[in-house]
């Protein structure tokens, strides 16, 4: 058989059965559309994740209270509850760790907000007025924190813009309203700009008052939540945190590192630790791309699978009128091999138009992988090919006669 | 040209056991031209798939040019049945949805035939058939019984076969046209001396032929050549 003729034997049995070849296409198209567009979804979902917690600022260590050892055993503060940080440390590493440009320390917790219209329960952070360019917080009303705040013990506040919603409502005037936070009255100085954030990592769920004011009238005691440090550039972080651990443990007097009462983390610690929970979510986005995979596969299966009757007969009367088994398997691998590439490559437009698609109107960010390409026009290749070519291998082993029985 | 020795044919499905040809033996020589005859259900067409090298005997011998078909390889078949027969079906077995043109043309394609040879042979075939150059375009599930049957017996005669086999090839068509059909198969016995053997129900399609074999219940009950008769078989 010359090649000429299978390839116009190829392109006559796709066009002869349009209806056919049309649902093989679409099942392969399906298939790898559907992985491709969920992939790119999971992908661009961490990677936003990752993203925003760049954004909070890439050279920053964080000083927390952590559990402390004593006499062999862990006295477990949880969290950052443990009172171990002073304002005497941050003093310390502001003076003698030169790797350090800025200490923002601050103190919060989860307080009942009230307004004349509404109220929310947030995280209060009282903080001093380096805290936002340490966070990178922009404002987009008002004024921040400021150090004369601290210093007068002020009832002001600075809502995030989430709040800001959450209690007035959008494009409400905010500023110079009151708020109670425990019975105390705050006057609002400003509203922050939003980042964009969620779940743990929301910063737009926030308000700031003056550090000294959240001691005095929310705590009640002179201890830290945490430490946030600037440092003078990424290269010098690690450098930076052992220093700031040889100094606190200094201070605190412990020699075994081990034994330390607080911890430090760096950007790094943190994207692992958001990581660990965007996993979850990674997992089941891979579950349902492979879901559609298998789906998509059965379909393409499906599809070859049907036609094997019909084809059989055909195969039965080539065969009678003088094909080889050579002829027969060629054609059909051809057959698939065009079927399978056509279907593939709507497959990779659809899939990538709907992932852009997703991002366009469904806000949401996506980001499409050479691995998901790959993956998915792999798998449906080797469906598609396999029972496209298999059944007419086998379709090829019968006498005509047989096949021109078949039911 | 080809002998047959005690072929039997079981067909098996299921619990059921059909015996569709049952210890039958003949020969047919070069130049032959034989009509097959006998009921419904006689094992004609079985009879015929064995002849066209379509499918194996369960018991027996069947030799073909003096080659035991059964022993030859698959690709020695399909080149016995690409260049030395041609084939025309009880069910005629066309190409759904692909032209009449194309149909006729399909076992030039195995033969590596040169495509514009090949317009020129498929153009003869289908006027050897009197099919109207109306038709040849045609897909073929959108033309006639009797049209389908001349497409079928086009495609037989395409490559030129030394041996053509054709299952009932007039019963779909009227006398004017089935005449000519068999005049065209009489033509290419005496003149070029192919071989022929066609199955048929009527005694005047059979009379054309030379030579006429009587089928009944899978054994040969009557063989006559024209202007002496003899008998073979059991019974
Ligand atoms: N694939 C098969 N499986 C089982 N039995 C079969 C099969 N093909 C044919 N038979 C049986 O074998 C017998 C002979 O069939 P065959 O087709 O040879 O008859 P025929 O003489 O050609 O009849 P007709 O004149 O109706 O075409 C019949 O009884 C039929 O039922
Ligand atoms: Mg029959």
């Amino acid at each position: 058989m010359l090649l000429s003729d299978t390839i116009f034997e190829t392109f006559n049995a796709i066009t002869a059965n349009k209806a056919r070849s049309g649902l093989t296409v679409l099942g392969i198209v399906i298939g790898i559309a559907s992985v491709i567009a969920m992939l790119a979804i999971g992908t661009g979902a961490q990677k936003d994740i990752a993203d925003k917690i760049k954004g909070i600022g890439s050279n920053l260590l964080m000083v927390m209270p952590g559990e402390q050892k004593s006499f062999g055993y862990a006295v477990r503060g949880g969290g950052g509850s443990a009172q171990t940080l002073t304002m005497d440390d941050v003093e310390a590493i502001q003076e003698d760790v030169d790797l350090v440009e800025e200490v923002a320390p601050s103190s919060s917790g989860k307080k009942q907000i009230v307004s004349s219209l509404s109220n929310t329960n947030t995280t209060v952070n009282g903080v001093t007025n380096n805290y936002a360019d340490v966070k990178n917080i922009e404002m987009s009303e008002g004024i921040f924190i400021s150090e004369k705040n601290n210093k007068g013990i002020s009832k002001v506040v600075v809502l995030g813009q989430d709040v800001a919603i959450n209690l007035f409502g959008e494009e409400a005037e905010v500023i110079g309203q009151k708020i109670r936070i425990e019975g105390i009255n705050f006057s609002i100085i400003g509203v922050t700009e939003s980042k964009g954030g969620s779940g743990m990592t929301n910063e737009d769920d926030a308000v700031y008052i003056p550090l000294s004011t959240y001691q005095q009238y929310l705590q009640g005691d002179d201890y830290l939540s945490l430490i946030n440090l600037k440092v003078v550039d990424q290269d010098s972080m690690t450098k930076a945190q052992s220093q700031v651990e040889e100094l606190l443990l200094a201070r605190h007097k412990i020699d075994n590192s081990e034994d330390a009462d607080f911890n430090i983390m760096n950007q790094a610690d943190i994207v692992e630790m958001a990581s660990s929970a965007t996993q979850t979510f990674t997992i089941l986005l891979g579950a349902v791309a492979g879901i559609s995979l298998v789906v998509g596969g059965i379909g393409i299966m499906n599809m070859m699978l049907t036609n094997v009757t019909e084809r059989t007969r055909e195969i039965g009367l080539r065969k009678s009128i003088g094909a080889k088994k050579k002829d027969i398997n060629q054609q059909f691998l051809f057959e698939s091999i065009i079927l399978t590439f056509i279907g593939g490559a709507a497959g990779i437009l659809l899939g990538i138009g709907v992932a852009l698609g997703v991002a366009k109107f469904g806000g949401i960010s996506t980001e499409i992988s050479m691995f998901s390409i790959v993956l998915a026009v792999g798998v449906s290749a080797l469906i598609g090919i396999v029972f496209g070519y298999y059944p007419a291998r086998r379709a090829a082993n019968l006498n005509p006669i047989e096949a021109l029985r078949y039911e | 040209m080809l002998k047959c020795q005690n072929l039997t044919k079981i067909y098996k499905s299921g619990e059921n056991e059909t015996k569709a040809l049952d210890d039958v033996s003949f020969e047919i020589e070069k130049g032959e031209f034989v009509a097959i005859m006998g009921p419904s259900g006689s094992g004609k067409s079985t009879l015929m798939h064995i002849l066209g090298a379509l499918d194996n005997p369960t018991q027996g011998k069947y030799f073909l040019d003096g080659n035991n078909v059964s022993e030859l390889s698959e690709n020695q078949l399909a080149e016995i049945r690409k260049k030395q027969i041609g084939f025309v079906f009880q069910a005629f077995n066309l190409l759904p949805r692909t032209t009449v043109l194309r149909n006729v043309t399909l076992p030039l394609i195995y033969e590596e035939t040169p495509r514009e040879e090949r317009r020129k042979m498929a153009e003869i075939a289908l006027n050897a058939v009197k099919l109207d150059p109306e038709r040849w375009n045609h897909l073929s599930n959108q033309i006639s019984g009797g049209q389908m049957q001349r497409v079928a017996i086009a495609r037989a005669l395409v490559n030129n076969p030394s041996l053509i086999l054709a299952d009932e090839p007039t019963g779909n068509l009227d006398i004017k046209t089935g005449d000519f059909i068999l005049e065209t198969f009489k033509r290419l016995n005496k003149e070029y001396g192919h071989t022929i053997v066609l199955i048929t129900h009527e005694e005047e399609v059979a009379d054309w032929a030379d030579r006429k074999i009587v089928i009944r219940d899978g054994k040969i009950i009557e063989d006559v050549t024209k202007n002496m008769k003899f008998k073979t078989g059991s019974k």
